[in-house]
Parts: structure tokens; sequence; C-alpha cells
């Protein structure tokens, strides 16, 4: 099976996400070309992640309109029958229209490997995990970021230019305002994360969870009311109406663990609760807990993972 | 190609015709805009989910239904706010049966003029989309508002499949939208940011958090919602790409290991070495 695994880069090396999407297409069994449109160094990391050659378009295209084509043809150009992308931001603008140009059945944020023509995905916020059976002959699907481990094993991979017709730009990128002054991981791709809510009475609070994350090196959450209330940016409330995300430890301090909540974060891999309340449902859906204080608890956690190192 | 239960010549004949872009040649590019909202029901936030004839089906038993919030929340008050504005009609349309005619209700209810049934039931996001698109071709609406995902599937699909389909751009994730002259401003999610967008007119958006605050539907609206037009049509051109196999329940959580609060030290060796997550 060949498979066309479009890799968005940054600064010209493939992105976590986008280096997930072509371990994944290998783990697949498929013998793997990566595609990047715009910046590229060397492969980009594609090789090491599993892929046997780059495809490179230099153009710096910014409607994904016109990504779609060019990874459609490029797939055609393959013989790929399957074509993966993360599921990022990029990723959910470029592959539904992908899967349309090729007449494609696709599974977006796949959480386990295509077997046959089956594939894993969550549904229902986390809280139910569906079994879907793609009945084309051509596939799509995008990986849910972190799902999946970043192979490092492969050689690097040969580069090639490719060119095809991209069709006219119907939307322009005219500015970028960046979210974190602190330049951590984005939430969905975070490893890492520190999470408060209204335990932590006001904004004026939140020092103590900015000392966490960065001892930790964590990227920071908040529960749904304390961005509504203004206390912290809208694109810091995760759960069911705001960011999903996987990270392998959440720490949620002050935060009740409403059933809305949980469904953004009940993918991480484990779970810690810091409550005063020893009864908050949080602590059923956790793998460790500390009943207290969350204006106590937290210097101490920052202070011992600093001596600790 | 292998749809189930439709010819590839026919499949061939629908692909053929998302080139036609004779949508695009007939849309109105004055003052007045005509808005298409795409509603989809979804259960209640705090369902309990559960499946049935062998974890084929979801089991809707007592599960109360309500508009997926990012339509309803983002997609549809913009929608409504950006016609206040500028003049124009808002019609929502949804993909779906009778069971969705209460969701529909509360949509018009908030201020929608006028709504649109396609009567199936969706597959997955290819029938859905190509039966929207279906319509929106001959409707000649200027922005086609969607939400950033549905909860139930989690798909963060349909609007892309529908542009693809229309031939127009895609602002997806949108976290503002406005109108000018023909062209959308917007603000997106992006990597570790926002970026700012201008898409030409016709154009799809999906519709994430901070594009615009809830509208709570007032008495009036609840009363006018009952005479506004739901036109409910039949299915036409829709084809599917994927089938649910079987539902599955995550496996239950094993029990939260208690730490004592005065000793840290002790949870971090516990994420180091147990866990191994730190
Ligand atoms: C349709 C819908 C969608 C929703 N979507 C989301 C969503 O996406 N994300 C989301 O988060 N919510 C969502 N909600 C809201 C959700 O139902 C809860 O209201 C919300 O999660 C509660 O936030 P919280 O835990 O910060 O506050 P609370 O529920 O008020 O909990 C505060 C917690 O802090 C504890 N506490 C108090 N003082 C301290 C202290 N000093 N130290 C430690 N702990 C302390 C309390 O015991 C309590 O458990 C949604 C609701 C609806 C209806
Ligand atoms: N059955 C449907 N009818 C109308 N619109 C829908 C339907 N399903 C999904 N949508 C729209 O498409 C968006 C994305 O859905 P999805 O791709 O399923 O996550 C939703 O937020 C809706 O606006």
């Amino acid at each position: 099976m060949n498979c066309l695994t479009f890799v968005p880069t940054k600064n010209g090396q493939a992105t976590k996400a986008g280096l997930e999407a072509v371990s994944y297409a290998k783990q697949c069994g498929a013998t793997v070309t990566a595609l990047v449109v715009g910046e590229l160094n060397g492969d980009g990391g594609a090789g090491a992640a599993g892929a046997s050659k780059v495809l490179h378009m230099g153009d710096n295209l910014q409607d994904e309109g016109q990504i779609a084509r060019v990874v459609a043809a490029a797939a055609d150009a393959e013989g790929a029958t399957l074509v993966v992308a993360p599921h990022d931001h990029i990723g959910r603008a470029v592959a539904p229209r992908v899967a349309v140009r090729m007449g494609a059945g696709m599974v977006p944020g796949v959480t386990g490997l295509l077997q046959g023509s089956e594939v894993k995905k969550n549904v229902f916020s986390g809280k139910a995990m569906a079994h879907v059976n793609i009945e084309t002959e051509k596939k799509v699907v995008t990986t849910t970021p972190n799902a999946f481990g970043v192979a490092s094993d492969g050689a690097a991979a040969s580069v090639e230019a490719f060119a095809a017709d991209a069709g006219e730009a119907r939307l322009t990128v005219k500015g970028f305002e960046a979210s974190s002054e602190d330049g951590s991981v984005p939430l969905p791709e975070a490893v890492r994360v520190v999470s408060a809510g209204r335990g932590l009475k006001g904004p004026e609070h939140w020092g103590i969870v900015e000392e966490l994350a960065q001892a930790m090196q964590a990227t920071k959450a908040c529960s749904r009311p304390v961005s509504d209330m203004g206390w912290r940016p809208h694109h810091e409330h995760v759960g069911q109406t705001g960011i999903t995300i996987r990270p392998d430890l959440y720490i949620a301090a002050g935060i009740s663990g409403a059933i809305q909540h949980l469904a953004g974060v009940n993918q991480s891999k484990v779970i810690v609760a810091i409550n005063t309340d020893p009864e908050a449902p949080l602590f059923k859906a956790a793998d460790y807990g500390i009943v207290g204080d969350a204006f106590e608890v937290l210097p101490k956690l920052t202070a011992a993972i600093e001596t600790l190192g | 190609m292998h749809f189930r239960g439709i010819e590839s010549s026919v499949l061939t004949y629908l692909w053929g015709s998302f080139d036609v872009v004779i949508w695009a040649l007939e849309v109105n590019h004055s003052m007045t805009m005509k808005f298409l909202v795409c509603i989809s029901k979804a259960p209640d936030t705090t369902s309990r989910i559960a499946f049935t004839e062998g974890d084929t089906q979801f089991d809707a038993n007592g599960v109360q239904f309500i508009v997926n919030p990012y339509d309803e929340w983002y997609a549809l008050v913009r929608a409504l706010e950006l016609k206040e504005q500028h003049g124009g009609s808002v019609t929502t349309i949804t993909v779906g049966e009778a069971d969705c005619d209460p969701v529909i209700r509360k949509a018009l209810a908030i201020g929608a003029d006028d709504a649109l049934r396609i009567d199936a039931n969706p597959q997955d996001a290819l029938h859905t989309a190509s039966l929207i698109a279906h319509h929106a071709k001959q409707g000649g609406y200027d922005v086609v508002l969607c939400g950033k995902e549905t909860i139930d599937h989690n798909g963060s699909v349909v609007g892309g499949m529908v542009a693809e389909m229309l031939d127009v751009a895609y602002i997806s994730l949108a976290t503002s939208l406005d109108l000018d002259g023909g062209k959308a401003q917007a603000k997106r999610e992006a990597s570790g940011g926002l970026e700012t967008v201008e898409a030409t007119l016709p154009v799809v958006v999906s519709a994430a958090k901070g594009m615009a605050e809830q509208r709570i539907p007032n008495m009036r609206g609840i009363m006018a919602a009952r005479t506004k037009p739901l036109n409910v049509v039949p299915a036409e051109g829709g084809v599917q790409g994927t089938a649910v196999s079987k539902f599955e329940l995550p496996p239950a959580k094993g029990d939260c290991k208690m730490v004592s609060a005065d000793a840290p030290e002790e949870l971090v060796r516990l994420l180091r070495e147990e866990a191994k997550v730190l």
C-alpha cells in the first residue's frame, strides 16, 4: 500500500503532529511518501520518522483549497490509496477537501492503526470509541495529535521537487498573533498540562499555576467558567466545548470535574486531581489525587519538582 | 471506487458536478447577504452514553437532544449578528429525520428566518456534506456557516467537504468573522495563536469559541418560531464513504491513588517512577 502523508512544517522542520502522521502511516504497513508544501530544510525529519521519500513543493500556499489540490495530485502521482494528515488546524482544513477530490471515505482524528479498512476513533467527546469501516478504495485519515509516537530509526529520505496546478488562491493570511508569550507548546499538542478552575478564586492567583507549569515545562489550561469570566484567555479553555487535549500528564487544581470538563481531558494518560473536596467528581477520573488547598499544594509541588531537578 | 449502494457512474457524475462553478457566479455581491447555517442535533452534554443492537447503534433512550453547541452558540448567532449589520436572511439547514424538528425550532426561536431539513438519516460526513452541498449550490448563499465540530462525531469535517464540493474558500476554526465588500475577514485558530485571514465570497466558515456570545431565545422568538417555515425536502445527491461497524466504551478507570497534601514529593516520585510521565 502506498501512502501519501501531508506533513506541515515550521521553519523548514516537520511539526511533531506531522511526524506522528508519517510514523502512523508507516506502522499501518504503508510505503510512505511525505508531501511538504512551503519551506523545507533537508528532509525535514520525515525520513527518520518513516518516510521513504519526500515530495517538496516550495510555493508558500496559504489557501488550504490549493494545498488540497496539491495533496490529491501527489497522491495520484504516487499511486497512493491512503492519505494521512495530522488532525491539527491545517489538517482539518486540508483533509476533508482531499477526501472529496479523491472520492475517498474519510475518518478524522483516528486513535488506532488502519487494519484492513477499519480504524478506531473517539466519539462522544471521548466518552466512547467507534470502529469505522472505510468503504471506498481510496482512504483518508487524520491522526489525533499526541496519540501516536514518532519513530526515529528511519534513514534520511530523498527529496524530490514536486509541481502541480494549485488553482487560484481565495484565502490569504494577513497576520498572526501568538497566544502564549512564553512560547509553550500549544494545548492540542502538549505533553504536560497544568490546569486550574474556579477553586483558584480569581485571576490574581494564577501565579502559582504559572510557576508549576513552568517548573514542569507544561502548558496552562483552565475550566470553562474561568475563561467565560475573563480570568483566563479563551484558548486555555479545555472541555467538551473547548479544546480537547491528550497529554501524558494532566494536573487539575480547583476543578470539580463536571462531565463537560472531563469530556475534553479524559484521554490524558495520567490525571492528577487537587481539590479541597474529597467528593469532587474529578477524583473518580483521576489516577492520583491530593485532598488539599491548591494555594498550599501547588507551591509545594513546584518546590518538590525544582529540588528533584 | 466503491460506494455502498451507489453505482460508480452516478458517483462520477456527482463528483463531476462539484466542479461546476455556476453557484459561485450566481452569488449576489450586494450588501444583502444570504446566510446558510448548518445545524445538527447532538445528545445533551450530560447524557449517559450507551449502545444497543450489539453495540452498533447509539442508545437514544431517555437522551435529551440539543442543538450542537458550536452550531448554536457561535455559527448561528454570528450569522444573525451579520444579518443585523448587513441585511439579508439566515436559513438553517439540517440533514436528519423528523426527530430533529425540535432543535430546528430552537434555532428558529433564536432568530433564523427559515429552516430546511433534508430528510435523511446522516450516514457519515461525506453523506451529510454532499446533501448540504447539493442544496447550497442552488441557493446562492454568500456565507455558509457550520460549527467547529459535532460533539457526538467529533469530526470537524463537514464544512471542509462542503467547501470543496462548492469549490469555494473555507475558513476553518474561525474565532471571529466580518464581511466587507465581497470579502470575509476572520481570525482562526492556528498553532500557538490566531491567524488573521481574508477570503473571497462565497465562503464556508467553521465557527469556534470566541465568534459570538450565546443567545437565549425569548418568548416572542419562541412564539414566532412556531409559524416560521420549516421546509422538509427529500434527500438528493447523497454519497457515503464510511460506516461505523461497532461502538465501544472506554475501559473502566482504576482507583485514584491518594497522596497526602503534606507530601508533594511523594506525588512527584510516583509520577516519575510509577506513571513515568515526568
Ligand atoms: C453545554 C455545556 C458545555 C460545557 N462545556 C464545558 C467545557 O468545555 N469545559 C468546562 O470546563 N466546563 C464546561 N461546562 C461547565 C461545567 O458544567 C462546569 O460548570 C465547569 O466545568 C465547572 O468549572 P470549575 O470546576 O472550575 O468550577 P466549580 O464546579 O465551581 O469547581 C470548583 C472546585 O474547586 C474546588 N476548590 C475550591 N477551593 C479550592 C481550593 N482552595 N483548593 C482546591 N480546590 C478548591 C471546589 O471543591 C470545587 O470542586 C459546560 C457546561 C454546559 C452546560
Ligand atoms: N446532520 C447535519 N446536518 C446539518 N449540519 C451538520 C450535520 N452534521 C454536521 N453538520 C455541521 O457540520 C459541522 C461539523 O460537523 P462534523 O464534521 O460532524 O464534526 C457541525 O458543527 C454542523 O454545523
